[in-house]
């Protein structure tokens, strides 16, 4: 049993409070240290997801108990990916912190950054759905840190409505993870996927409903509507680099109901059959349509990101709402493309902020460094609207050509391609605004200071990332279909979790057939 | 005992999303602890209610009480102590930054920020 799987989540868990015991009040030392974190992270996810890319599913029990009674990480191609696409984004986040200098306008920025980073991989590795609600508790936690960073009175306003929406969330998810333990007895994951099919018919009410109640709490964190209300004003008032971090939050979301979906509550489940399909569906393509336009509504730049990431949030979750090997493909490669784009904006749109009085969408003087943010506003927003060349129109392709198959197919190809275009009118309206007509105003005051270059440094690294991503689009869509393969073909996932012995159990003698007693109520 | 148990829970939930639509943060806060010990009861449930039954398993014992939602409850209850104490702190700050502890954007406060918009 390798100890790699578990140091994504121990690494950043003794750092965090290392820096706040030992690098208090020097903030040199914090940033030395959490870099070095981020870097060692990346290692670290690369190798994982260099031995799961042949497709081994690598298991690791904390304390060495065997599955389902200790709790499991697992990692295979999904959640290695994620926890990879995770660190490089973070790495990128921080130097732009660092750069611009946020993380020094308040205390504890490093730390809470590691302790959000140990939430977010420990939610992607983990093997256990009340493990996933603990690592959920921990980012959360963590984000109403980074959230309220800085401080201010609208932040943290902003920061009140943030944290009470999440803790409704949080107690949906206990009611959704009581019920389904009330049902099956069991919350390990491939344990449940097990016992969830042999539900007999005539006894489906429970878990129906805990399959429901789950997907409602995995929308809160994805966004969709009508679950969505939290992210604008949150998205927005938070520092921009921690907005840009929350851009991997949503896909937290995405990645449960991806996991869960297609091995849980399968959509050959006959329990479940039709049931999330059915309304999944309409409402990822009402995201997608809210999105946009408030993208075209928005009268501040950084509200207009916020609603793009909604938009795009909608997009991913059209795309796994046809849970066919085809359309999950499409929505992992969407979710790459999708969290780097939306990363870049919020980036760019605190760029913009240099040099103006508040990111208001009207002619105001001339931005400090104007040229340089706009043309990186323009890259951003060919890329999350999805025009050629980059990653965004491939991404989207995918998700209109897996869309085919579907009963509505006319009303997500409409959809896509009408909210496409009043997103690229929205972006249009925006940069015009803000970048051109400022040429227009004479400069009054004092020529504000020029971003650091560490600033622009790490959003031309993002920008290289989707570029990266269009460029290899061919051999990343193969490894993204190879991921969806494995997904729904949860069988190896399953038997390396419940017959991998650990202390005091010997291989086959199925800690799960003496606590079947559960099935009979 | 089941009913009892059941309507302990739906009053406690009914109450808290009562109180959480108050939207000023003491109610709300209230409301939410509420909430949080209706799922505390409801996930203590979820293993079965039995009364005066070991929660080990031992020979010679025909009925035990399932101890894994015991120790799920725990970690519920530690979770949600703590994320009440943040969210007391964080609405404390805003309730001093600005006066006011509505949770939700005042519509004056819309209108003063659009005056603000040249």
């Amino acid at each position: 049993m390798t100890h790699w799987i578990v140091a994504p989540v121990i690494l950043p868990a003794m750092l965090a409070p290392f820096i706040v015991l030992a690098a208090r009040y020097h903030i040199g030392i914090q940033r030395v240290f959490s870099v070095a974190g981020v870097l060692a992270l990346i290692a670290v996810a690369a190798g994982l997801a260099w031995q799961a890319s042949d497709g081994t599913v690598a298991l690791y029990r904390l304390g060495d108990w065997a599955a389902p009674f200790g709790i499991v990480l697992v990692a295979d191609r999904l959640s290695t990916m994620m926890v990879l696409l995770t660190a490089v984004l973070a790495l990128f986040v921080l130097l732009y912190a660092i750069g611009s200098g946020w993380d020094d306008r308040g205390r504890h920025f490093h730390a809470l950054y590691q302790f959000q980073l140990m939430g977010i991989m420990g939610a992607f590795l983990t093997g256990d759905l009340f493990n996933l609600f603990v690592f959920f508790e921990v980012l959360l936690i963590a984000s109403y840190g980074l959230m309220i960073h800085a401080g201010g009175n609208v932040r943290l306003r902003a920061g009140v409505q943030y944290v009470l929406f999440n803790l409704l969330g949080s107690t949906l998810f206990l009611f959704a993870l009581g019920a389904i333990y009330a049902e099956t007895g069991t919350l390990n994951m491939a344990d449940l996927a097990q016992r969830v099919a042999l539900i007999g018919p005539d006894a489906t009410v429970g878990i129906r409903l805990a399959s429901v109640l789950l997907l409602m709490v995995f929308a809160i964190k994805a966004a969709l509507v009508p679950l969505h209300f939290w992210l604008p004003s949150s998205y927005a008032e938070a520092p921009a680099p921690v907005a840009a971090l929350f851009a991997i939050m949503t896909k937290v979301g995405a990645y449960a109901i991806i996991r869960v979906y297609t091995m849980i509550f399968s959509p050959e489940l006959e329990a479940t059959a039709g049931l999330h399909g059915a309304w999944l569906l309409p409402a990822a393509l009402v995201s997608l349509a809210i999105g946009m336009i408030g993208v075209l509504g928005a009268r501040k730049l950084d509200r207009l990101v916020a609603f793009s990431v909604i938009g795009s949030m909608g997009m991913v979750m059209i795309a796994i709402s046809l849970f066919t090997p085809d359309g999950i493909a499409a929505a992992l490669y969407y979710i790459v493309h999708s969290t780097l784009a939306a990363a870049t904006l919020f980036l760019v749109a605190d760029l913009a902020r240099a040099g103006r009085a508040n990111l208001w969408l009207s002619a105001q003087a001339p931005v400090a460094g104007a040229a340089l943010t706009a043309g990186l506003f323009f890259a951003g927003a060919i890329a999350m609207t999805g025009l050629p060349p980059l990653s965004g129109f491939l991404g989207k392709l995918m998700i209109l050509r897996a869309s085919f198959t579907s009963d509505i197919a006319a009303w997500v190809w409409a959809v896509i391609l009408i909210s496409s275009l009043i997103s690229v009118v929205g972006f249009a309206r925006a940069g015009s605004v803000v970048f051109w007509k400022a040429q227009s105003v004479d400069r009054t005051d004092h020529p504000a200071e020029r971003p650091a270059p560490l600033a622009y440094a790490a959003i031309g690294g993002l920008l290289a990332l989707l570029v990266l991503h269009t460029v290899f689009a061919g051999p990343m869509h193969r490894y993204m279909i190879a991921t969806s393969a494995q997904l729904f073909a949860p069988e190896p996932y399953i038997s390396t979790v419940v017959n991998t012995p650990g202390k005091l159990s010997k291989p086959g003698d199925g800690a799960y057939d003496d606590s079947k007693q559960k099935e009979d109520h | 005992m089941e009913l009892l148990v059941a309507t302990a829970i739906g009053i406690l939930t009914a109450a808290g999303l009562y109180l959480t639509m108050r939207l000023r943060t003491f109610p709300v806060i209230i409301g939410i602890s509420l909430l949080t010990y209706a799922v505390n009861v409801f996930l203590f449930a979820s293993g079965r209610l039995a009364v005066g039954a070991p929660p080990i398993l031992r020979d010679g014992v025909e009925v035990y009480t399932d101890p894994l939602p015991q120790a799920l409850v725990l970690t519920a209850i530690v979770i949600s102590f703590g994320m009440t104490a943040v969210v007391v702190m964080i609405s404390l700050g805003a309730y001093l930054g600005s006066n006011d502890d509505h949770v939700d954007d005042e519509p004056a406060e819309i209108d003063l920020a659009e005056e603000e918009a040249p």
